[in-house]
């Protein structure tokens, strides 16, 4: 009979094949709702960010920056930036240097403490200085005694910072120097060359765009931090407040031109280091 | 510590000591502090700052709002991470960058810029007003922002695993006269099954603490949309270091048991994928 071909024609038909109505029905359903959902969670928070810092205008926008608090602000979050970067990605290579070189016992605890700020609320991380060194802290009797002043000042924000974003770099090189392998350095320490040697000729040149990977995330979350920043810095303006707390009191002071202008700035930071992290990737490098 | 395997590389003893002093002074001890002060109260003093009705209503919200953000994204993240893997359109690559960029933003920035966009007269919120939804300053806001903030964990941990799903199964089973939805059922889903619950879990924990998105589109009223670690946060304003360490002792607690069990569902994941290579 000629009707069992048939059933199979229409099965063929209707499989869910490149062509058929349903397929690209489907394709396109998911491509919209993708799209609608990231229009209106990502990209209209990113346009309004630039409209509200230009909706007065190019002056106005530039003219926010002369503000001597905003200037300050600014001052304060690239010193904060210059000081905990390098010493997060100092720890970062020793961590990475010792945990991939070597087997030891207690290494996967000693990750797993390292991955620890990451899963603490940076409220959390604040917290715990004000409770070591704030007034009514274990050391803030002592602190004040002596006349050095950790909370509501500088090296309270530089260690608050400083323990939000330490796991970054270490996160990156850590799996890499393990994928990596330590075949090279072997051959270089016994072929004579020391050991610093072999870690500026070999090793680094080997991670170098990890490196580079955890270095712009830390450096990107060292500039944003919020919540541990805000518990640690009192908030006193032109002297403690970094980028993003001064965003804040700007815009609970009503002054929107001000504070999405100073947001603009840390937006354009985000954009620079998703675009380095793009050409980081294009050099072929993955992250795990 | 002692190393197992000897080795010829030097510095084992520089950097290991310079790895764990770090992490004692920056990590173990303050961690220590706040252990130490939250349990240096009595036990029924510990109670009532950790039950009191308005830190109740803060775990109520910090914990709902951030399963439904976290459900949310484990809804629309396969959804993203399926168009971004399956489908080549247009700024796809654009956009799979776009992914990572609430990540790399400020959370204030995005608090701000979310609350100019959900409030009443803003862009979204102007065209919610009408049907009664208001965003910004309720619960629902509090949710927008922790599903930002959240998205891309969900995304890129669903990813990977939609690269691992085999194309050849799928065919295969199709060919066989699988419907569409029985493919997904039978063949997708167990595949990316770990790594959906992954997102789930990483963008949850990532919400819990969340505090610098949260605070500007919240409307901070206690008992009704004040999360925890704003709470926190005011206790630690009036100096009340105890109450203070109560609460974020119970944050900690709640931070090692997500992470117990993210650990978990990754070594679930991994076990299953070399169960498959076998």
């Amino acid at each position: 009979m000629a009707a069992a071909p048939i059933p199979l024609q229409e099965d063929l038909a209707s499989r869910p094949g490149r062509d058929t109505i349903a397929s690209h029905l489907i394709r396109w359903t998911f491509i919209s709702v993708s799209l609608l959902f990231l229009a209106g969670l990502l990209f209209a928070p990113l346009a309004t960010v630039f409209f509200m810092a230009l909706q007065k205008g190019v002056h106005a926008y530039l003219h926010s920056f002369a503000d001597p608090d905003t200037a300050s602000a600014i001052r304060l979050t690239l010193t904060t930036a210059a000081v905990v970067v390098p010493i997060n990605t100092l720890f970062g290579l020793a961590a990475s240097w010792a945990i991939a070189k070597f087997e030891f016992t207690g290494k996967s605890f000693l990750i797993t403490v390292i991955d620890l700020p990451l899963a603490v609320s940076p409220v959390i991380s604040g917290m715990v200085y004000v409770l070591l060194f704030g007034l009514q802290g274990w050391f803030g009797s002592w602190l004040q005694d002596h006349d050095i002043s950790i909370i509501f000042a500088l090296p309270g924000i530089m260690l608050a910072t400083m323990l939000v974003t330490f796991p970054y770099v270490a996160r990156e090189l850590i799996p890499l120097m393990q994928q990596v392998g330590n075949d090279e350095e072997e051959a270089a320490i016994t072929l004579g060359a020391g050991g610093w040697m072999t870690f500026f000729r070999v090793t680094l040149p080997k991670v170098r765009w990890g490196l580079v990977y955890g270095v712009i995330l830390c450096n990107a979350r060292a500039m944003g931090e919020f919540g541990a920043v805000s518990v640690v810095s009192g908030h006193i303006r032109g002297l403690t407040n970094t980028m993003p707390l001064h965003i804040e009191i700007l815009y609970n002071e009503y002054n929107f031109v001000g504070a999405f202008a100073v947001a603009s700035l840390l937006t354009l930071l985000a954009v620079v280091t998703l675009v380095v992290k793009t050409l980081v990737e294009r050099t072929g490098y993955r992250r795990r | 510590m002692r190393i197992k395997q000897p080795s010829v590389l030097p510095g084992f003893g520089l950097t290991f000591g310079f790895t764990t002093f770090f992490l004692c002074a920056i990590v173990l001890l303050p961690l220590a502090a706040l252990v130490i002060v939250a349990t240096s109260t009595t036990w029924h003093d510990f109670v009532h700052l950790v039950l009191s009705p308005r830190a109740l209503g803060s775990y109520r919200l910090s914990f709902g709002a951030s399963a439904l953000a976290a459900t949310i994204n484990l809804v629309f993240g396969f959804v993203i991470a399926w168009t971004l893997t399956r489908y080549d359109f247009p700024g796809r690559k654009l956009i799979d960058a776009l992914i990572d960029m609430p990540f790399a933003l400020p959370t204030a920035v995005s608090g701000i810029a979310l609350t100019t966009v959900f409030a009443q007269n803003g862009w979204i919120g102007r065209y919610l007003e009408p049907f009664g939804i208001k965003v910004a300053y309720t619960w629902i806001g509090v949710t927008v922002a922790l599903t930002l903030i959240g998205m891309p964990f969900a995304v890129r941990s669903m990813q990977p695993a939609l690269l691992e799903v085999q194309r050849d199964l799928e065919d295969a089973a199709e060919t066989l006269g699988a419907g569409r939805f029985y493919v997904f059922r039978r063949i997708i889903l167990p595949t990316v099954l770990p790594a959906l619950l992954t997102g789930f879990t990483l963008a949850f924990a990532r919400a819990v603490g969340e505090y610098g998105s949260v605070i500007f589109i919240a409307g901070n009223l206690p008992m009704k949309t004040e999360i925890t670690p704003l709470l926190i946060v005011i206790r630690l304003e009036e100096f009340d270091y105890k109450g203070a360490a109560a609460l974020g002792f119970v944050m900690l607690v709640i931070s090692f048991v997500v992470l117990l069990t993210i650990n978990l569902l990754q070594g679930w994941g991994r076990r299953r994928i070399i169960q498959a290579a076998h």
